[in-house]
């Protein structure tokens, strides 16, 4: 059995399709975080995989910018929470709704 | 060779990402992503991106990773949410058919694209073996990709200050907003001491 670009494909899909059942099901803040994350990964994966088969360099640069927004994503995001849980105690996501009117 | 390290590295992928999903422990899900992201990393060493794997592991396992488990800390892990109890009527079978639905169409077009993705390599953009790798990759970046690269130090810069400015307190001095943070962590210790 030969792993081909297709393999690769795939397993980013069914990453992908956790990522974000995940960031719909869970209603922690931390936990959509990581969803979030395992769905940049899943995009990661594809970009690399057909970069390596077009033997092209810009999968690899699309996955190092990637990974920056990610990490800047992560820091306001994470400061956001913080900032949120100051003012009301208890991590819900469904408990956000001062924008709502 | 690399079909079994492909298939192995894809159980660690899918088993820590379905982990992340399913522990009820913030803690437990921040563990779980470190596997998913290390066998993410096998991959990228799998397909010759000696560099990106490498990044991988410092950036997202030592530092996201870690500022995870940090604020998990920070706000206490007693906000480990009920799995059981379902706001939303209905919201859960409604995601997994959303994310099985993605999955099925990206599935669909994988398989419709017969003999694998078809394009055009661009010019002069060989990605090299695994020990050139790095270097053309910094060639690359600092040459053609230079706008590109001071873009992302302005981004961070402002991802920078904008976390300062979140998590300063908006109303009283520096040395209240120092006090109450303290307070703040000293509660969580007692908190973790109480559990333990």
């Amino acid at each position: 059995m030969i792993i081909t670009t297709t393999w690769y494909l795939s397993l980013a899909a069914v990453l992908f399709s956790i990522g974000t059942t995940g960031l719909l099901v869970r209603r922690n803040p931390l936990i959509m975080f990581m969803c979030i994350e395992l769905m940049l990964n899943a995009v990661n994966i594809t970009f690399v995989s057909i970069g390596s088969h077009l033997n092209d360099l810009g999968g690899q640069l699309a996955v190092f910018f990637v990974l920056v927004v990610a990490a800047a994503e992560v820091v306001v995001g994470l400061a956001l929470v913080v900032a949120i849980m100051r003012r009301q105690s208890g991590t819900n996501a469904d408990d956000l709704k001062i924008l709502g009117g | 060779m690399e079909t079994i390290v492909f298939l192995i590295s894809a159980v660690v992928i899918l088993s820590g990402s379905l982990g992340v999903i399913f522990s009820k422990n913030p803690v437990h899900s921040a563990l779980f992503m470190v596997q998913t992201l290390f066998g993410v990393a096998v991959l990228f060493v799998l397909l010759e991106a000696t560099f990106l794997a490498a990044i991988q592991v410092i950036v997202y396992a030592g530092a996201i990773v870690i500022l995870f488990v940090f604020v998990i800390t920070l706000l206490g892990v007693d906000s480990a949410e009920d799995l059981k109890v379902e706001p939303i009527s209905g919201q859960r079978p409604l995601a997994v058919v959303l994310g099985a639905s993605i999955f099925g169409i990206i599935l669909t077009v994988l398989i419709a694209a017969v003999g694998g993705p078809t394009g055009a390599q661009e010019a002069n953009t060989s990605i090299g073996d695994a020990v050139d790798n790095t270097r053309i990759l910094g060639e690359t970046l600092f040459s053609k990709h230079v706008f590109s690269v001071e873009l992302t130090a302005l981004l961070l810069t402002v991802a920078v200050v904008g976390a300062v400015v979140l998590s300063t307190r908006p109303k009283g001095s520096l040395i209240s907003t120092l006090g109450g943070s303290r307070d703040d962590a000293s509660e969580d210790d007692t908190e973790e001491k109480g559990r333990e």
